[in-house]
């Protein structure tokens, strides 16, 4: 999906908060929301793909509002209740006020019929995909060209297995671009490597 | 408008809200919970990484190692990763290159390796910006890179996890490994600085 979460390349942002001892943690809470994802997935009650779909799928003004572990917790407790885990009724009462959950998923899509498999050095293109679930190609390498430069071993594909889908697992390839053919004439010059699932490439 | 409804409850309520309903199922989490936060705070840092980076820096066969598979050279210290992140690629700074990693959709990072993100690395500056404006986002954090220095920007878009190789100092010639260790910061390992 086109979400807000897929933000590589958006403009209007400032200056990045930096400072060389940063935090990671900024409460006790965002340390248990943290953990508790952690159990929950130990439980087997989801995948890192269904979870950070669950995330995309926030409201986006909640979504835009709402710091990282706000952001994680919601995603967490949205499978939760969508997976019978929990009730929001419960959690509301225990909470004392409202718990926010994201909107409902689109359905997701198995690996694309026909995958090639490509070395370094092959020139590949990202397929024109638009679709309505999950999907790990940031909009930005949409239809553009690149260059294979490693190969990774086969995970779980994303669009599929953050849906409950069956599919293969498939390798991703590391794709160097250039970032001024990703944004000509608006972007600093420099190579942006992505991770790219082989369902999402064809050769150029 | 705003995002946050006035009968929301407050987040730390619904984060506590979830651990008791956990408890009344007699699901025991809490024991789970304070040892993964412990985790976090005591074993996921980025000294571990630094480790990882001294010994590349005084151990050639090793550095190769590391460059060739990752995951398999950092577990030769003792480091493990998520059984999520399959691969880890270590991308090795030279005099003319220089690495830096993001995620632009959400803040995949190898956390038990390099340590878990810091909160400007999650916000949705650093997100945006790091691969079409890499050069001006790294003067702006400090790292002002000549021309001549090639940037590679690393999305972590995939589960396979990144971490920068930094060039070592040339005052560093003849150090130990340990003493070597204690100057490779988080930044130089996402490649927001150079040591």
């Amino acid at each position: 999906m086109d979400g807000m979460h897929d933000l590589g390349g958006k403009q209007g942002f400032g200056r990045v908060r930096h400072s060389p001892k940063a935090e990671v943690f900024h409460a006790d809470w965002e340390k248990r929301s943290n953990a508790l994802l952690a159990f929950s997935v130990k439980q087997g009650w989801l995948n890192m793909d269904e979870y950070r779909h669950a995330i995309e799928r926030m409201e986006p003004r909640h979504h835009l509002a709402a710091g990282y572990y706000e952001r994680q917790f919601t995603g967490l407790i949205t499978l939760l209740v969508e997976k019978g885990v929990v009730s929001r009724e419960e959690l509301e009462r225990i909470a004392g006020g409202a718990v926010p959950l994201s909107l409902p998923s689109a359905p997701g899509r198995p690996n694309a019929p026909g995958r090639a498999s490509f070395k370094p050095g092959d020139k590949v293109r990202v397929k024109q995909d638009y679709v309505p679930g999950h999907i790990r190609m940031p909009a930005y390498i949409r239809g553009k060209t690149g260059v294979v430069v490693a190969e990774s071993p086969a995970y779980p594909f994303p669009d599929a297995h953050a849906h409950g889908v069956p599919s293969s697992d498939e390798p991703t390839y590391d794709v160097r671009f250039r970032a001024e053919e990703l944004w000509p004439n608006n972007a600093d010059p420099a190579y942006v490597h992505v991770g790219v699932f082989q369902s999402y490439l064809v050769r150029a | 408008m705003a995002s946050k409804h006035a009968q929301d409850a407050p987040v730390e309520k619904r984060v506590a809200a979830l651990e008791s309903v956990f408890k009344a199922r007699g699901l025991e989490p809490t024991p789970f919970v304070d040892a993964h936060v412990r985790k976090t705070e005591e074993d996921w840092v980025p000294q571990n990484g630094a480790r990882v980076v001294a010994r590349a820096w005084t151990d050639p066969a090793f550095r190769e190692r590391l460059l060739k598979n990752g995951k398999d050279a950092v577990a030769e210290l003792g480091l493990s990763m998520p059984v999520h992140h399959r691969h880890l690629v270590a991308l090795e700074n030279t005099a003319k290159v220089h690495n830096v990693i993001c995620c632009t959709q959400c803040s995949c990072t190898a956390y038990t390796i390099i340590g878990l993100p810091p909160d400007w690395y999650k916000d949705f500056e650093y997100r945006a910006r790091a691969v079409r404006e890499s050069r001006t986002v790294l003067r702006e954090m400090g790292l002002d890179l000549p021309p001549e220095i090639e940037i590679r920007v690393w999305d972590t878009s995939a589960d396979t996890r990144y971490m920068v190789l930094p060039l070592r100092p040339a005052y560093t010639e003849g150090w130990s490994e340990e003493k070597l260790a204690a100057i490779v910061t988080k930044d130089a390992m996402i490649g927001v600085a150079r040591l």
